[in-house]
């Protein structure tokens, strides 16, 4: 930028880096704890960052195995962390494929095709997309609790009415996609149209293979989004089996049964897989945050 | 695109296309139908115009171009629009643990609750024959005429010799169902009906409906349905529980505003809730702006490690996150605790204070959320032009100087509707608070459960699921005061973007 002494460059610089070192060690020490509590033994237990005696207990517990200490005594895993994870995913990516069929060509008509209304509504999706979930909640328990009394597969702790609510959350991503398909050339769609494609053959057979990119950035985004809700989860999946990891998680922090190794070891299995697709994905994600919420 | 409207239009593929609209519309009039006859009016409804829509959108051919948008349309009214209005109904309503049923359910559970008579009650066991089953009372020695236990049945019983082979108790434990519907006939008259999982005797109903709104007491008090109160009383006027559940208009909102036990702890909530989404936005925007205005001088090395290592918290799942500081704040074995002992001597009780409460709530919330300021930050910081920065140390500016009078004027704009989604996120940031305190520590000398660190969505989530009442009608209308709340910050956003937009379309 411009031209600095070297001397007061290099303070500068040293500044800087014990700046961030500092912040970073403030920042990380959440998971250096957790990954040494994970290897500590018992529950309760505290002391050093490098735990004097290592033990898989915790590891081998989170993994759904019976564990069986040095004194000859089993302990059984508290809760099913792997059943937990599954549930997860199995309801994210299903849900998130839902969302993203339906938006991918809601984007492709809010973008190309003339429909009447399309301002309104579009204006009308994005101040719906900011009513956040937990005014709905009240609403959602007693529907899907009604709902159960018709059919048990569409009542509370079934994880088909949980993929329904979650299918709804399409909004923010209609705008990501949008923004995308607003900067393709004109030139394209009508070059097929003078081909004699229908708009529908346009969006299958040349906007669905230029939106890849876009597509499996929204399609983490939302399975993310999916995997770490709490609100709808909770008020939905009562039954220990039925729940995800996010509702799970909470009952290993119980006040009478409080087991803080347990969740160090499952904590980390589960949250490990989500935070390196993250960490992938997080490139294109900001830029789609951005620029979807920008482009008005 | 003016093509459009000769291709679609072919006869020769539209009849495949009619059938199938067709048969989809076929199969959710009849789901209507069924939910309309189960007495679910509004689901009904909802099903039959969700039927119609798709019945006019992709029937008629000159709807095509709303038929990419019809499922997200209908998804985003039917589970999102839907529900939010459905939640504001709720709270003109009496809906909660006391009035959980409708009236129709209500009037099913009195009229099945029965009293047995003990001085008639006997065991019984069940026989098999080829006829089918017979009912063996051995203390009186009779025995049934065959049954078939499958359906509402009478049968008459007479004197006889036990059974050669009775049914094991495992088996007849099976047949419960079809034993609940049966009444058997003593040679005397009286009736016997299955009154325990071993015993058969006399089962009087304390309640029979005697007309629409009037139900009638083993004893002839006469119980009438009080429509307005969802509650049948009797003539004294003592309610009967359990209620159901009815509109009561504006009485939610008279007690969220009349009653002084309500009332004072919801100020303070709804305080709290604008300080602490205001204050999360302002130190994680601090925060995560200071950093990247760091990552962008030139002269840093390691930027990308940098990079990744401080966006790790954004990465992590959050609710794994908020169980970690949950667990590490612990009061005695918690990891922050144990350090600031073994340096100043201090053991903070985070959970149990409220200033201190608030304080680790924020503490976390910063934590959680500086990563995705500094990205959006570093982004925008790329976009302000590196000339304007240069004449301006040509001009002596001090970098400070320039920061604030060139930099950050030129990066608020574009900033400023994801500074106010923030704001909107965080006031209903029902994940963090819940997990992490649970709205602990609470209010004292307040009415309903309300915390100090509860921001106005945690408090309502409380109100409806986390206690014994269940208030759904008074979290319903709470939620009614949220909605207005967010509706003005929604409409803020909107502005806000709209010209953030228009000053980019004017300067391209």
């Amino acid at each position: 930028m411009i031209v600095e002494r070297p001397r007061d460059l290099l303070i500068k610089k040293v500044l800087a880096h014990g700046f961030l070192l500092v912040f970073l060690g403030l920042i990380l020490f959440p998971f250096i704890v957790v990954l040494s509590i994970s290897f500590r033994e018992g529950n309760f237990a505290v002391g050093s960052i490098i735990p004097e005696n290592p033990t898989l207990e915790h590891w081998v517990l989170a993994f759904g195995f019976d564990y069986t200490r040095a004194d000859g005594t089993v302990v059984e895993p508290p809760y099913p962390v792997l059943r937990w994870m599954w549930n997860s995913i199995k309801i994210g990516l299903i849900a998130s494929t839902g969302v993203l069929a339906v938006a991918t060509i809601s984007a492709y008509a809010f973008s190309r095709i003339r429909i009447r209304g399309k301002g309104a509504m579009l204006d009308g999706l994005f101040l719906i997309q900011m009513f956040p979930t937990t005014l709905a909640l009240v609403a959602i328990y007693a529907i899907f609790d009604t709902l159960g009394e018709v059919s048990p597969i569409l009542g509370l702790d079934s994880h088909l009415a949980l993929i329904l609510i979650y299918m709804a959350g399409v909004t923010l991503h209609i705008w990501t996609i949008k923004g995308y398909f607003d900067s393709i050339d004109t030139a394209l769609d009508k070059a097929a149209a003078i081909d004699g494609a229908t708009p529908w053959q346009t969006f299958r057979f040349i906007f669905l293979p230029l939106a890849v990119p876009i597509m499996s950035v929204v399609f983490v985004l939302a399975f993310i989004g999916f995997v770490n809700d709490y609100p709808i989860a909770s008020v939905l999946i009562r039954s220990e089996d039925q729940m995800t990891l996010a509702v799970g998680s909470r009952l290993y922090l119980n006040e009478f049964r409080y087991l803080w190794g347990d969740f160090a070891a499952a904590a980390i299995l589960s949250g490990l897989p989500i935070t390196v697709v993250f960490l992938i994905a997080q490139r294109y994600l900001v830029s789609g945050l951005s620029e979807g919420a920008v482009k008005g | 695109m003016t093509t459009r409207t000769d291709i679609h239009a072919q006869p020769a593929s539209a009849l495949p296309r009619v059938m199938l609209v067709a048969a989809v519309f076929a199969v959710l009039c009849a789901v209507a139908f069924y939910l309309y006859q189960i007495a679910q009016p509004l689901f009904g409804a909802i099903v039959l115009a969700l039927a119609t829509g798709f019945a006019v959108v992709f029937g008629a051919s000159r709807f095509y171009g709303a038929r990419f948008i019809f499922p997200g349309i209908a998804a985003v009214l039917i589970f999102i629009a839907f529900p939010v209005i459905y939640t504001i109904y709720i709270g003109f309503t009496n809906y909660s643990s006391s009035n959980l049923l409708t009236y129709d359910r209500t009037v099913e559970v009195l009229t099945s609750r029965a009293s047995v008579d003990p001085a008639t009650e006997q065991p019984f066991a069940v026989a098999q024959d080829d006829r089918g089953y017979r009912i063996w009372l051995p203390e009186s020695a009779l025995l049934s005429e065959p049954v078939t236990l499958t359906g509402e049945e009478t049968a008459t019983l007479s004197a006889a010799q036990a059974p050669d082979t009775l049914l094991e108790r495992r088996a007849a434990v099976r047949l419960r169902s079809g034993l609940q519907t049966l009444t058997l006939t003593l040679p005397d008259g009286t009736k016997l009906q299955n009154s325990g999982l071993r015993t058969f005797g006399t089962v009087t109903a304390d309640y029979t409906r005697t007309d629409r709104d009037e139900l009638t007491r083993f004893d002839g008090m006469v119980l009438r349905a009080d429509h307005s109160t969802g509650f049948f009383t009797d003539t004294a006027g003592e309610r009967v529980p359990p209620g159901w559940r009815v509109p009561i208009g504006w009485d939610n909102f008279e007690r969220i505003f009349r009653s002084e036990g309500i009332r004072g702890p919801m100020l303070r909530v709804f305080v709290w809730t604008f300080f602490f989404a205001f204050a999360s936005v302002l130190l994680t925007f601090t925060l995560g702006l200071t950093l990247a205005v760091i990552l962008q001088w030139p002269h840093l090395r390691f930027k990308a490690v940098y990079r990744i290592l401080l966006i790790l918290p954004y990465a992590v799942p959050a609710f794994i996150s908020i169980l970690v500081f949950r667990g590490l704040f612990n009061q005695n074995f918690g990891e922050i605790n144990l350090i600031l002992e073994a340096i100043f001597g201090i053991r903070p009780n985070w959970f149990t204070d409220g200033t201190l409460a608030r304080t680790m709530v924020l503490v976390v919330n910063t934590w959680l959320g500086y990563p995705y300021m500094m990205l959006l930050a570093m982004g925008f910081l790329q976009n302000v032009p590196e000339d304007h920065k240069k004449s301006a140390a040509l001009e002596g500016a001090s970098s400070v100087r320039i920061f604030f009078s060139i930099t950050l004027p030129q990066i608020i704009p574009p900033f400023l509707p994801l500074l106010i989604a923030s704001f909107a996120f965080n006031f209903n940031n029902l994940v963090l608070i819940f997990l992490l305190t649970r709205g602990l520590p609470d209010i004292p000398g307040t009415v309903i459960p309300a915390g100090e660190t509860d921001i106005l969505a945690s408090f309502t989530y409380r109100l409806a699921f986390d206690n014994a009442g269940q208030q759904f009608g008074l979290a319903g209308a709470i939620t009614l005061l949220i909605f207005l709340v967010v509706a003005a910050i929604s409409y803020a956003n909107f502005v806000a973007m709209r010209r953030a937009a228009e000053k980019r379309s004017g300067r391209a």
